[in-house]
């Protein structure tokens, strides 16, 4: 055999792919056919999840109080399981996919077992789905023990783990290959650096997921005979709360990657957003303890130190990603020429462009809604005022659906012309549909805290108490809470509609995005082809200095009033 | 732009002079809210016990019963809860148990009572309303904590941690009344 006969034959078969017309990047099409399944996958459990999402709200509205007790629990179960696991898992995947192959123009490492990956994420999102509509699985998706499931609600959730991994191990090997074949210079973009975080931490949320759910499947099918309990919730919110981290991760380098292309924003400086991501993963450690602030058998130091993540080193992350995105945004817009007065280059960002709104709004809310109610509730004392009420809800729905899911659904915008290559349909809808969506989830997130604020519980069914030998009457103000967060539920739920019936509408409908439409309805932001060394360190940006001090200030105020309210309930030690 | 590569080391790129000041800022609010916490372990008046206990169900339901046959007073509700008055700084236990928290406590205004707090089956939460306090009940734990009412009236432990499909009904309640 000749040496290039050999040569030849050890060549890998090249790979088929296009050159992106919007960004010039090389797109793989098996990168590309993975990105789109997880991404539709994600989509159609986010519309069944939304659905049962208003059908608990509703329930919760006294005044209307739809479902039946049973039922109620089963769709609160099924709620949680299709939002929080599904719909933002399967997004992530295609998110990993994207930040590796695509960013970095390489192929995609082993599709076939990103494929495997696929399949035993959709087999396990379904078997644990059907466990919970079968009605003996409505132990709500924390499954705290000894409250015992169906063996298969177990099994399906540590399936879909799995395949959640092998996505991971996909991602990571398609970075090995990006480096060895050189199919990028210098260093990873942010967004992919950002991306690798969240896949680190994933690694880290399966592990301690398989410590604990496997024990539990074999408890519940009779193989172990008992689980203790305080054990469990440690172990379980190390996957259940680091999975939060790897949702704040995944939406920061979304954040940043709308910013780069609708407005061609480059980050202050590499070097502290990319710090930002670390402390992410460096100062994870024990964060399930702040879910385990009110629990006996653990003592203050513990909680005390794990609680602030050492010194609330992971908070200053997400502050510096707070700063460091309206920063590049400004930026981004004066070198445009935006440069009237403080405020200019705000009033003149794209607000009638959704992947921008949305992703502009996901960040104002996560910061001022989720960010600050976060910690304030995660305060060793302060928790004891709001553990188990609905300020937990509130809190997290302005984390992970008004942060992650519409950061998730801007960044649709993008994914259905530059992946799926079609033209949006009902342009005017997908224009409001952030909007929408975003005035519906600040509503729910405000109006169940304030409700939890006044004491009403989470996984209610019957907040006047009618069959209970005592009753107890909440505040009326916590009726008019429960009324205003219904009232927003439909509005959330009218904006969740808009986006699935564009994202669906454009894929199946929408016109092929071809080269005349890519010059007519340019996506990216002209420019910049490449990011070049040194930071943004000259410009001055006062709206940012503004906002951020704006923030800082409510972050402040409200802590110190929780501290009072605090102050002036029965003493207790 | 973020989505590209960044050629030259990151490391060395200069740093916004905001981000400077931010961070700083930040950094020293993170020590101030850490400080806060701890600095309330010793003047506030506020915080949970540390003391907890491995207990066996059926001997926590005998502590309880050995206080309700004790200290009852009365009854109260269509089931005839035991209303019991513990003397002050005493130990006081309270059942959470499918759906009811038993029995009824009255306390004095103003005077301390070691409450004990665990569950005979499932884990409920302790909530209560309207002074709005929140605490997890575990099976098998047994938490201690000194509880100071500070208002006369009728209070109300909701149960705030979903126990099955009765979770909505479970109830319970706490008198104070000024001191005799
Ligand atoms: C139309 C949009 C939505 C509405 C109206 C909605 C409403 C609600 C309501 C009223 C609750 C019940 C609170 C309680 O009774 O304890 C709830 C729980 C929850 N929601 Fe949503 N939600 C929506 C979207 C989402 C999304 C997109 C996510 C995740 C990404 C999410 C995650 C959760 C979780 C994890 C729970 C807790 C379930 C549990 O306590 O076990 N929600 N939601
Ligand atoms: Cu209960
Ligand atoms: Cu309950």
């Amino acid at each position: 055999m000749s040496v290039g006969a050999l040569e030849g034959a050890l060549a890998r078969p090249e790979e088929k792919y296009r050159i992106c017309g919007d960004t010039g990047l090389r797109v793989y099409a098996k990168a590309e056919t993975l990105i789109k399944v997880n991404a539709v996958a994600a989509v159609v459990f986010l519309a069944v999840g939304g659905l049962f999402g208003l059908l608990v709200a509703l329930t919760r509205w006294p005044a209307v109080h739809i479902l039946p007790a049973e039922w109620f629990y089963t769709a609160l179960t099924a709620h949680g399981a299709a939002v929080l696991l599904f719909w933002i898992i399967f997004f992530e995947m295609a998110i990993l996919y994207f930040a590796s192959a695509i960013l970095l123009n390489c192929r995609l490492a082993a599709p076939k077992f990103a494929w495997l990956g696929f399949i035993l994420m959709i087999v396990g999102s379904l078997m644990a789905t059907v466990a919970v509509l079968q009605g003996e699985s409505s132990v709500m998706f924390t499954s705290y023990v000894p409250m015992k499931a169906a063996p298969h609600f177990y099994l399906g959730i540590i399936l879909f783990a799995v395949g959640a991994l092998l996505g991971c191990m996909v991602f990571f090997g398609t970075l090995v290959i990006a480096k060895e074949e050189k199919t990028y210079e210098g260093s990873v973009p942010l967004v992919t650096f950002g991306a690798i975080t969240a896949a680190i931490i994933a690694v880290f949320t399966i592990a301690s997921g398989a410590i604990i759910l496997v024990p539990t499947f074999l408890w519940s099918i009779g193989y172990i005979s008992h689980i203790d309990t305080v054990m469990y919730k440690l172990v379980w919110w190390a996957m259940g709360h680091s999975s939060q981290q790897i949702n704040v991760s995944a939406h920061v380098a979304v954040w940043y990657a709308i910013a780069a292309l609708v407005l061609g924003a480059k980050p202050l400086s590499e070097k502290v957003s990319r710090t930002a991501f670390l402390l992410y993963i460096l100062f994870l450690q024990l964060a399930s303890a702040h879910h385990l602030l009110a629990e006996p058998g653990i003592s203050s130091e513990w909680k005390v130190f794990n609680t602030s993540y050492a010194i609330y080193l992971a908070v200053l992350g997400s502050m510096i990603h707070g700063m460091s995105l309206p920063g590049a945004i400004e930026a981004a817009q004066r070198r445009r020429g935006f440069n009237k007065g403080v405020f200019g280059w705000l009033r003149q960002a794209p607000w009638g462009n959704p992947a921008f709104s949305g992703m502009f709004m996901s960040l104002v809310m996560f910061g001022f809604l989720g960010g600050i109610s976060g910690v304030v509730l995660g305060t060793e004392q302060i928790n004891l005022l709001m553990h188990n009420t609905l300020y937990v809800p509130g809190h997290f729905h302005a984390t992970v659906v008004a942060g992650t899911t519409l950061a998730f659904m801007a960044v649709t915008y993008l994914v259905v012309p530059l992946i799926f290559r079609r033209e949006l349909i009902l342009p005017a809808v997908a224009r409001w549909q952030p909007y929408i969506f975003g005035i519906g989830v600040a509503g729910i997130s405000l109006f169940m805290m304030g409700a939890g604020t006044l004491g009403v519980s989470r996984r209610h069914w019957d907040i006047t108490f009618s069959d209970s030998v005592f009753t107890f009457d909440y505040p009326g103000t916590a009726f008019l809470m429960m009324g205003l967060n219904g009232i927003s539920a439909v509005l959330a739920a009218v904006g969740g509609l808009m986006y699935v019936v564009v994202v669906v509408g454009s894929i199946l409908f929408g016109k092929v995005r071809d080269e005349a439409a890519i010059k007519a309805n340019p996506i990216v932001a002209p420019g910049n082809a490449v990011s070049t060394y040194g930071g943004e360190g000259t410009l001055k940006l006062p709206g940012t200095i503004v906002l951020v001090t704006v923030f800082f200030l409510a972050f402040v105020l409200y802590y110190f009033i929780n501290w009072k309210f605090l102050s002036e309930v029965w003493p207790l030690s | 732009m973020a989505i590209h590569a960044v050629k030259g080391n990151w490391w060395n790129e200069p740093l916004h002079r905001m981000e400077v000041i931010w961070i700083s800022i930040a950094f020293v609010w993170g020590l101030v809210m850490f400080s806060a916490m701890i600095y309330w372990h010793i003047e506030g008046k506020q915080n949970l016990s540390n003391e907890a206990y491995r207990i066996d169900p059926e001997v926590f339901a005998a502590h309880t019963e050995a206080m309700v046959e004790k200290y009852t007073i009365g009854e109260e509700g269509d089931t005839g809860v035991p209303i019991v008055q513990p003397p002050p700084g005493s130990d006081v236990y309270l059942i959470a148990r499918l759906w009811e928290w038993w029995p009824v406590l009255q306390f004095e205004k103003d005077q301390s009572y070691r409450l004990h707090l665990s569950s005979m089956d499932w884990q409920h939460g302790f909530s209560l309303q309207p002074t709005n306090i929140n605490i997890q009940v575990h099976p098998d734990y047994e938490l201690v904590l000194t509880l100071t009412p500070n208002e006369a009236g009728e209070f109300f432990v909701v149960c705030n941690e979903f126990c099955g499909v009765g979770h909505h009904t479970m109830v319970g309640k706490i008198r104070v009344i000024d001191k005799q």
